[in-house]
């Protein structure tokens, strides 16, 4: 049972808790945020204090992802803990990045009712200064300092009395991936909701405080806070935050913020530097009390293995490796546990098939439900798969190296350097790519590298690949000699992938999603083992997740697309074909012979079936409109159908060439597509139209899974509708291009 | 007798420094976002940063600040005024 943060009454945002009110309110559900660097254990902090029950949601309005879970506290009370985005500081330049100073004066919900700080041992030296921000907004606090491990082996040592005296607070030693502390922690924390708020903030100097006594004024005219800590917090904030932002603040408050700012340049001194300056003088004014030992970390493991992973030879060769081993995790061993789960769906649909009555309901149930049901599961493996990768590889300190490597390559294109992994999965599929895009902090940038990776020619591209080069070009002609001109046109489509996905980047980051200049601001953690616990729980979590989310999409798309693809259907048609199965076998006696005969019927009605379908008339309806491209109604349906997953392209144009079952290594299917005709006799299938047909493979939006996943990435319809759009406009004009050109130049038309 | 007034320190842009020097921050300039982000990390005038190393294909680099790593790019580094002996 976990309570829902909201619920909690509390005390209101103007007043401080005496000690009779917090005892109200401790007897209640108390509320209790969490917050901290990123890189300082703060998930495995949240892990072992809520023991994995944690319910993952949004903040309201924006796509923070969200934590919440319950916490037993000694003596008997559950607290609701929240878990805060991992900041470096509480200055905010975006919707997303506030969400942590609003949830902290409890703007747009309730107070907390007190705040845990998680800080890593190792980099107190800058880590104390969100502390001391959170501190000075008058909360309750209990300072975490977490990978007390670490900091011990690297000689550090913390008198937490005096630290604590110092910053005003109760600090905790913690070391959340080995259980150490966290009943320390809940007893502290317990004892916080007691104590009500800490020592009110030092001063800020006659400077400082004529300055921000402006901003303050603004503050209260507007009307946003009236507890003065809450006054000079948000103040503070705002002195820092505001300008060149995308805030929704006052134009009052904005006003006296660029005042404070000018009054300053005109004495010659700068606000910014001075602020981030007296705060600075906290941390090392409490530390230089509180710590000491020093270490050189040159000569730390992580230095030594730094010496290796970032060599210019020895570092490019592990990353790799690295990436190779991602990536056949996702292409190969994935394999049979999809081809497990592809059977399993089979006989679940056999077994339904033999339990209910012929008729619509069952065929809804069993090729709409159950097949779309299994269209969603499919994907668990390479999700988990990716996704433990990427928990491990940003755990353990190895991410921020791979940003650090690859910058000046994505940096180019306006990407982030974290956005490679996700990339590169999308070579394998897009889908678990996608969702990796939350390993990148900023929105815009997650945006912008999750429209770009369904460029990239994942696996399922392949088998139409496989099936067209098959079809349309002689297996003995060589290139230079040694690759075949099929592998030469494949991997000239992976080459257009890459150029495409960079140069979408590229386009999407001057017009749609531009913004203020992307920079790199990151920092490079020690080297760490990752808890198997904590790798195991955030894939629980992500898998969780998209099989709520994008799932539901997923199977409401499927049905939809075995509905058009089987209904209409003819009834009359459906006996006349059971009539001649039965004059077949009556009159064939050779039980071989009849077989063949049987199925060449069933191919034939399917086929038929097909093109009878509002699936197949739409392929007859967008004739005209692919035809420039080369095209023609049977390859129309097997675009439409390629919808559902691109190598549904291979089985669908099996069936409306009535080959019936086949795949892309299907002899019969390949023979029926060389030797198709156009109305007019021509071949179909030539070596030009083959090029147009891939091209378009490579660039179009085929696959409905990914929509439903961007969906649930973005937030929002409007930016899987955005992909969906220029991908389909990329893809037509390029075809077009392709075969158009092509037949001017005469080239590859025989 | 008036001593001489030649400066005993250096002032450059941390993009000038080379691998393994180390100096004292004096202004951090560029655009105000990236500024106080910097800022905010530990650049403050008076502490001191370290060059680490360059990445391998020469951007960006990693610093040494406040007893942790840091990796901003040139572009970034070129906007910080140091000072060193």
């Amino acid at each position: 049972m976990s309570a829902s943060p909201g619920s909690a009454p509390t005390a209101s945002p103007g007043s401080r808790p005496t000690a009779t009110a917090a005892a109200g309110a401790a007897a209640r559900h108390p509320t209790i945020l969490l917050a901290g660097n990123p890189n300082a254990g703060k998930t495995s902090l949240f892990n072992r204090l809520t023991g994995a029950r944690a319910k993952v949601g949004n903040y309201p309005g924006v796509t923070v992802e969200r934590r919440t879970g319950a916490l037993a506290l000694p003596g008997g009370r559950r607290a609701a803990i929240v878990d805060l985005p991992g900041t470096y500081s509480l200055t905010a330049r975006s919707a997303e990045e506030r969400v942590a100073v609003d949830a902290l004066l409890g703007r747009g919900g309730s107070t907390p009712d007190a705040v845990i700080v998680v800080a890593d041992a190792t980099a107190l030296r800058r880590g104390l200064y969100l502390a001391t921000q959170v501190i000075d907004a008058g909360r309750p606090v209990v300072l975490a300092l977490n990978m007390i491990d670490e900091a011990d082996a690297a000689g550090l040592r913390v008198d937490v009395e005096r630290l604590a005296r110092d910053l005003g607070c109760e600090v905790v030693t913690t070391a959340a991936t080995r259980r150490r502390g966290i009943d320390e922690l809940a007893a502290a924390v317990d004892r916080a909701l007691v104590g009500g708020a800490g020592a009110p903030a030092p001063e800020l100097g006659a400077r400082l405080e004529g300055a921000i006594a402006r901003i303050e004024d603004a503050v209260r005219a507007a009307g946003l806070a009236d507890d003065e800590r809450a006054v000079r917090t948000l103040a503070l904030w705002a002195a820092l935050s505001v300008g060149d932002d995308e805030l929704e603040v006052p134009d009052a408050l904005r006003v006296a913020v660029a005042e404070a700012h000018d009054a300053a340049r005109a004495e010659a001194w700068d606000l910014d530097a001075e602020l981030v300056a007296w705060r600075y003088r906290r941390v090392d004014a409490a530390l230089d009390d509180a710590l000491t030992g020093t270490h050189d970390d040159r000569k730390s493991t992580s230095a030594r293995v730094d010496a290796v992973l970032i060599h210019p030879v020895w570092g490019l060769a592990v990353f790799a490796l690295v990436m190779l081993i991602v990536f056949q995790a996702l292409f190969a061993w994935s394999e049979p546990l999809v081809g497990t789960i592809e059977a399993a769906v089979a006989a679940t649909q056999d077994a339904v098939r033999g339990l209910l009555p012929e008729g619509a309901v069952r065929d809804l149930i069993v090729d709409g439900i159950v097949a779309g049901v299994g269209n969603v599961v499919v994907f668990v493996p390479q999700i988990a798969l990716l996704f433990a990768f990427i928990t491990v590889l940003e755990d353990s300190g190895y991410l921020a190296r791979v940003a650090f490597v690859i910058d000046r390559v994505m940096g180019g294109v306006g990407l982030h350097g974290r956005a490679f992994v996700p990339m590169l999965s999308g070579f394998a599929c897009a889908i678990p790519a996608v969702m990796a895009t939350r390993t990148l902090e900023s929105r815009r940038d997650r945006l912008l590298t999750m429209l770009v990776v369904p460029l990239a020619s994942c696996s399922a591209r392949l088998p139409v690949y496989v099936l067209v080069t098959a079809a349309v070009f002689d297996p003995d002609v060589r290139v230079l000699g040694v690759l075949s001109i099929g592998a030469v046109v494949l991997l000239a489509m992976y080459g257009l992938s890459v150029v495409a996905s960079l140069g979408a980047a590229a386009v999407l980051r001057r017009t749609v999603l531009r913004g203020p200049r992307p920079t790199l601001v990151l920092e490079l953690p020690p080297y760490r083992m990752p808890g198997v616990r904590d790798v195991l729980l955030a894939t629980w979590q992500r898998v969780r997740r998209f099989l709520i989310d994008a799932g539901t999409v997923i199977l409401a798309l499927s049905i939809v697309i075995w509905g058009l693809l089987t209904y209409p259907k003819d009834g009359a048609a459906e006996e006349r074909w059971e009539a001649r199965r039965a004059e077949i076998a009556a009159t064939i006696p050779d039980a071989e012979e009849q077989a063949v005969a049987i199925a060449a019927t069933e191919q034939a009605q399917a086929g038929e079936a097909l093109r009878r379908s509002a699936g197949g008339r739409l392929g007859r309806v967008i004739e005209p409109v692919i035809e420039p491209l080369g095209f023609d109604w049977r390859i129309g349906i097997g675009i439409i159908g390629a919808f559902a997953a691109r190598e549904v392209f291979v089985s669908t144009l099996g069936i409306v060439f009535d080959v019936g079952d086949a795949d892309e290594e299907s002899e019969p299917l390949r023979d029926a597509l060389k030797g198709a005709e156009r109305e007019d006799g021509a071949p179909l299938m030539t070596p030009l139209v083959g090029v147009s047909l891939m091209v378009f493979f490579v660039l179009a939006c085929q696959c409905m899974s990914t929509i439903a996943v961007v969906r649930r990435e973005s937030g929002s319809w409007k930016w899987a509708g955005l992909m969906v759009g220029y991908m389909t406009a990329l893809a037509y004009l390029a075809s077009l291009a392709v075969y158009q050109v092509g037949r001017l130049l005469g080239l590859g038309v025989t | 007798m008036p001593l001489d007034a030649a400066p005993s320190t250096v002032t450059c842009s941390l993009a000038e420094l080379a691998v393994g020097d180390a100096a004292t921050v004096r202004r951090v300039g560029g655009e105000r976002r990236i500024v106080v982000r910097l800022l905010e990390m530990g650049l403050v005038p008076g502490t001191v940063v370290e060059v680490r190393r360059r990445a391998p294909l020469g951007d960006p680099i990693e610093l040494r600040v406040r007893g942790y790593a840091l990796s901003i790019r040139r572009a970034e580094a070129a906007g910080i005024l140091v000072e060193r002996p």
